[in-house]
């Protein structure tokens, strides 16, 4: 008799005991709170791994200051250290891999998306995301065996010889430096870009095509004038994701950007970029602050890709409300 | 259900085999340089001894003394000593045993340059300071009669990452160049007044050999395992000597009279006639504490072992040999671990 009367708790706080067991035989709640574990865990490690950037960097920030982020040394032998020249290169590798790699990954979407026949588009695909799937190890070591000769031998000289006057292309030509970085980098992210954006373009509804043509707009019109824009918020959002991944690429870039702590206009002169110089230090790192100094530029580099995300969700919030992809009136 | 049973009981016993034998593990970690002879060492050591097995992981030499300091590990390796910061930090007594000696060596790209081309101590320093900027220039030249240098600038090449092999370089060359010392000074990571880095003996042999008008440094073993020609040092007694196994083992002999007690030395620029300047001994860094009297007597027996079977291994492997006077010496230094 007893064991079927239940106490029903008032209306929303379910904090009777006899409630409580109730809502917890329910799957959704027994949903929701997993799900919400998880999120929340991966919040928790992202904060630990900040605070331990933080904690660990504590004696080189003491000591530097902000005139870490605008000091160009890097001595381990008078335990002098700045982040500037790391910063520049670490910025103008991405720059210089975003400006290859945008416009090839963009074209080659929109390629398959609107103007490949189906199965070519399917089969090529996959090739690209191969692309994707090859370690970067083994593009740092194809470009320092194949790229970087050819580069030294055939396109610096060529870009010397036709754009010389330039800044960007003055200098000795050692074929490692700024441009082969950002040549290596752009092959690595073409394939974020082409694979997101071409599902984005593919998911843009057949209506919206339907309409542009039956207004009289040709192919190329269509595409680039109706498509295109819809999908802008996803394609920002594969141009940053692959903004991500050339900011913290390290073996590939520090086989092929020549190794030196310099500030340089020209693309033909070797650099340096934060996870590079991370990458090579970090294990013979005796001194503490000399530790500290490289935990230090971890933390910069986070705070970079960190701050470099939060402008991409402002803009593609922003393209967002001036219309173009989503449900608007 | 029985399936899982099964498997579980599979595995627990596998695991039960394998821990039946009860070998004595020790834990070790520190140098990359003398990792090929360290593994092969601690390899035949566990042959000789079953019980026996000897963990390395070669994390680097900076890592080796920090977890040295934190006790995470029995013992560490290092290719440089120990600074007396260092030792002072640790807390308790750390002692130094040179296991086999390195070198470094020029390696150079110069179109109709020789196989062997000689160096002075001053144009090295000069060439890595940047203040000799081409070829031909006089320093390079004179020791070199007969040979016709280009005018073409230097391309100097170092290396990306925190080395052994840097750490001796920069040693000889803060020895012989009171400029380098002041300016630059000695560390597995310097702050470079000039060159390209490479990442890894290979990073730099491939920028050399892919840049013309270009010289580099790599380790002895490097050079002579893929039959890089590499140029000719002087020595600090005039000689130019090109290195050779034999020749990085008189540097430790000629040194070995004066050795501290500690063997926390540096035998770059030694003053032997054929000794080659650019040489270093790799340490194990084993507490002079401890307290487990299972792992001393492993620790003591195996470094007795390493004075004298073990040399025995290092030619096969490029490494040089620890020269007698020194043997003799650590051997005595054995008994200091309690």
């Amino acid at each position: 008799m007893e064991a079927t009367t239940t106490t029903v708790g008032p209306a929303g706080t379910g904090w009777h005991p006899q409630a409580l067991v109730r809502r917890l035989r329910n799957g959704d709640a027994i949903a929701h709170t997993v799900t919400l574990i998880f999120a929340a865990s991966i919040l928790l490690i992202t904060v630990l791994l900040v605070s331990q950037l933080w904690i660990h960097s504590a004696p080189s920030r003491a000591k530097f200051g902000w005139n870490f982020l605008h000091t160009s040394t890097w001595d381990p032998v008078f335990d002098n250290y700045g982040a500037l020249p790391f910063l520049y290169g670490t910025v103008v590798t991405t720059l210089v891999s975003l400006v290859i790699a945008v416009p090839l990954g963009l074209g080659a979407a929109i390629f398959l998306a609107e103007l490949a026949p189906p199965k070519l588009s399917a089969g090529l695909s996959y090739v690209i995301d191969l692309l994707a799937a090859v370690p970067s190890v083994i593009y740092g070591l194809l470009a320092i065996f194949t790229l970087v000769p050819f580069m030294s031998k055939t396109v610096e000289p060529f870009l010397k010889k036709t754009l010389g006057d330039l800044p960007f292309f003055k200098g000795p030509t050692y074929g490692v430096g700024f441009l082969t970085a950002g040549l290596v980098l752009s092959v690595m992210i073409v394939p974020f870009i082409v694979s997101v954006s071409r599902e984005v373009l593919l998911s843009v509804p057949a209506d919206q095509r339907e309409a542009a043509l039956s207004l009289g707009a040709t192919r190329w019109e269509t595409t680039w004038k109706v498509v295109v824009p819809y999908a802008r918020s996803g394609i920002m959002g594969s141009v940053f994701l692959s903004m991500a991944r050339a900011l913290g690429e390290t073996m590939a870039v520090t086989m092929v950007i020549g190794n030196t702590p310099q500030i340089s206009a020209s693309l033909f002169s070797p650099g340096y970029t934060i996870a590079a110089v991370i990458a090579n230090e970090f294990t013979e790192a005796t001194g503490d602050m000399y530790l500290s100094a490289l935990i230090e530029l971890g933390l910069v580099l986070f705070l970079l890709t960190f701050i470099l995300n939060g402008v991409a969700q402002l803009m593609i919030m922003l393209s967002e409300r001036r219309g173009g992809g989503g449900q608007r009136g | 259900m029985k399936k899982i049973l099964f498997a579980v009981a599979l595995c627990l016993g596998v695991a039960g085999v394998l821990a039946a034998d009860n070998p004595v593990q020790l834990n070790a970690a520190g140098a990359s340089f003398p990792y090929p002879i360290y593994s092969k060492w601690f390899d035949e050591y566990h042959k000789l001894h079953p019980e026996v097995q000897i963990n390395y992981q070669s994390i680097g030499s900076g890592g080796g003394i920090r977890q040295l300091i934190a006790r995470t590990v029995d013992f560490g390796a290092s290719d440089g000593p120990m600074t007396d910061q260092q030792l002072q930090q640790a807390g308790f007594k750390i002692l130094h045993f040179p296991t086999v000696l390195g070198a470094a060596v020029p390696m150079y790209n110069v179109a109709g340059a020789p196989d062997s081309l000689k160096f002075t101590q001053k144009a090295l320093a000069g060439i890595f300071l940047g203040t000799i900027t081409r070829w031909n220039d006089p320093e390079i030249a004179n020791a070199n009669p007969g040979v016709s240098l280009p005018a073409n600038d230097i391309v100097v090449v170092h290396r990306s990452d925190g080395s052994g092999t840097t750490y001796i370089w920069t040693d000889f060359l803060s020895k012989v160049s009171d400029e380098w010392k002041n300016k630059v000074g000695t560390n597995s990571s310097v702050n470079w007044p000039v060159g390209l880095g490479g990442k890894g003996s290979e990073g730099v042999s491939g920028l050399v050999k892919q840049t013309p008008n270009s010289i580099g440094y790599v380790e002895l073993i490097y050079a002579l395992q893929n039959n890089i020609p590499f140029g000719v040092v002087q020595n600090a007694s005039g000689t130019f000597v090109k290195a050779s196994l034999a020749g990085v083992s008189e540097a430790a002999a000629s040194v070995a009279k004066n050795m501290p007690d500690d063997f926390r030395v540096s035998i770059t620029n030694a003053p032997g006639k054929t000794a080659y300047p650019i040489s270093s001994f790799t340490w194990l860094l084993i507490p002079a504490q401890i307290q487990d009297a299972g792992k001393r007597e492993i620790i003591k027996g195996f470094l007795k072992w390493m004075l004298t079977d073990g040399q025995g291994y290092c030619e096969g492997l490029y490494y040089s040999k620890l020269p007698a006077p020194v043997v003799a010496k650590e051997t005595k230094a054995i008994s200091l671990i309690q």
